[in-house]
């Protein structure tokens, strides 16, 4: 008997040893997630969302109880904050404006909206081993494994695979998780290496002192994973001596998710183009077009986007009230309005490929 | 001796229903909740049957009864196909091994065995996940689930004490 028990565990070694030889969970191709795991996900979406109702509802009720216990003092603190907000809204409304002024003078591309599919995060795996957490949309609304996935503070992670109803995010946390990052203020770049604890570590800076205490990190883009200038977090030396990230998105619960529809680089190049296709042929070239119209197509000033799009919630810093009214037109040049002499022509037509990809603030 | 005595146990009580009590804690657990502010812990739950089956008796059926129970942590969890199998698998086969040494001993006893299953599996994961990922997984997190998963030796010594004289052939 004990020799049978003896067989039959060394059997379920093997079988176990050669599952996990052959796993690749972290890669971007969909094949490798493997269908088991698409059908787990299937089948533990829905019932890990029916699990987390009850618990949601107690936390929309408590949320109520304090709203209503809490609501004078609330009343106050928002007041002061809709005053602060309405100073930053107006320098952002001109800071807009001067952007726009620059982009179309520039002749800078204008940054492509990325769309973007709402899901809430029904169960959430946060062991040593493995931080994971599953979103209730699937390859219905078109999510691939790649996708980025924001809370409403910052960057989460990324979908590492995809089933129907059902989504797979691997967290900046996880230990098979990399992200190129870089560090806002020196623009330092660095590689965001999970560890399964709550920080995750800087790898590869370089440079002298590219990082201090409190410094800003933004996803970096590099490698066309994913889009530059999503916000991570904020760096701190860890107890260990190394350079750690406390996640933005750490600072309030992620229930709900927003995953960028973005592929790579190529896929925002192609909608741009898009984009300018549909646009309205450019005006028959006068006398005035030199002195402040947009001299390619690509320096057309951006139409406000129609979808909402990643660039919208990821202001830089400070990050400034968002208007809750439409966002303006941008200004339209207007010859009259600015009589300065024409420039030489070089300076009037830049070459679109005089911009290198890198500079496009995506 | 009567002839019930003899009788082997029936497979489903003192394997098949703890396996799916323990995935449902662990779905339960698994649940994005925050209490206070805080997360909820993640114990292994299914430490408890791998440790119980081994000290109750030696079984054909229990190695692949733990091995599914990891796949399945594996598939829920989001970690490597195969991980979690592995671990327990480990501290399946180092329990049965020493279950000489186990039957029979005290509570706080078996409670000081159940910490070193855990750690042998904890180890075992860390040590797998370093090979799988080529990076060393935090040792804070690692100690904070192997606390969370002793806790539940109680559960186990219920699992044992049900079932550890049921088939006086493995006495």
């Amino acid at each position: 008997m004990a020799w049978t028990a003896a067989v039959a565990l060394i059997v379920a070694v093997v079988v176990a040893v050669a599952l996990l030889m052959s796993d690749r969970r972290e890669t971007f191709q969909s094949e490798a997630y493997g269908v088991t795991r698409q059908v787990g996900d299937a089948v533990a979406a829905p019932v890990s969302g029916a699990l987390a109702a009850p618990g949601r509802w107690t936390g929309l009720g408590m949320e109520n109880i304090r709203d209503y216990l809490f609501a004078v003092s609330e009343n106050r603190k928002l007041k002061a904050e809709l005053k602060e907000a309405r100073q930053w809204r107006d320098v952002a409304i001109a800071l807009r404006d001067t952007n726009d002024r620059y982009k179309s003078l520039l002749g800078l591309k204008t940054e492509p909206p990325i769309p973007m599919v709402a899901a809430r995060t029904v169960s959430d795996s946060r062991g040593p081993f493995a931080n994971t957490r599953l979103a209730n949309a699937g390859i219905e609304k078109n999510i691939q494994p790649g996708n980025p996935v924001m809370s409403e503070s910052g960057l989460v992670g990324r979908i590492i695979g995809v089933t129907r109803g059902a989504s797979r995010i691997l967290l900046l946390t996880d230990i098979a998780s990399r992200t190129p990052v870089m560090i806002d203020r020196t623009n330092a770049r660095a590689i965001l290496t999970g560890d399964g604890g709550p920080n995750p570590k800087l790898e590869y800076l370089r440079g002298k002192e590219p990082v201090k205490q409190g410094d800003r990190v933004l996803t970096s883009g590099d490698g066309g994973v994913l889009p530059r200038g999503l916000p991570v977090g904020v760096a701190v030396k860890g107890l260990d001596g190394r350079w750690r990230v406390i996640l933005a998105s750490d600072a309030a619960p992620i229930d709900f998710v927003r995953i960028l529809l973005f592929q790579d680089f190529s896929q925002l190049e192609k909608a741009q183009k898009e984009e300018l296709d549909k646009m309205p042929p450019p005006p028959p070239s006068g006398p005035v077009e030199g002195v402040g119209a947009p001299p390619t197509p690509g320096a057309l000033p951006a139409k406000p986007p129609t979808t909402f799009t990643a660039t919208t919630v990821t202001p830089p810093k400070p990050a400034p009230a968002r208007p809750t009214t439409p966002k303006p037109a941008p200004p339209k040049p207007k010859p009259a309005v600015k009589p300065a002499p024409p420039p030489p022509p070089a300076a009037v037509t830049p070459a679109p490929t005089a911009i290198a990809p890198a500079e496009v603030p995506f | 001796m009567s002839l019930s005595a003899a009788r082997p146990l029936d497979p489903w009580r003192w394997l098949g229903f703890p396996m799916l009590q323990c995935l449902g804690w662990t779905l339960l657990f698994g649940i994005p909740l925050r209490v206070f502010g805080l997360q909820l812990p993640e114990p292994v739950f299914c430490m408890v049957p791998a440790f119980a089956w081994a000290v109750i008796r030696p079984s054909i059926m229990a190695p692949f009864g733990v091995l599914l129970m990891g796949l399945i942590l594996d598939i829920f969890w989001g970690s490597p196909v195969g991980l979690w199998a592995l671990s327990l698998l480990t501290a399946y086969g180092v329990v049965l091994l020493s279950r000489n040494w186990m039957v029979g001993q005290s509570r706080p006893m078996m409670w000081a065995w159940f910490a070193a299953a855990c750690a042998i599996a904890s180890l075992a994961g860390f040590l797998f996940t370093r090979l799988d990922a080529r990076a060393s997984p935090s040792l804070i997190a690692v100690a904070w689930q192997f606390l969370a998963t002793i806790l539940l030796y109680p559960f186990a010594h219920r699992l044992i004490d049900r079932f550890e004289d049921a088939d006086v052939r493995f006495r």
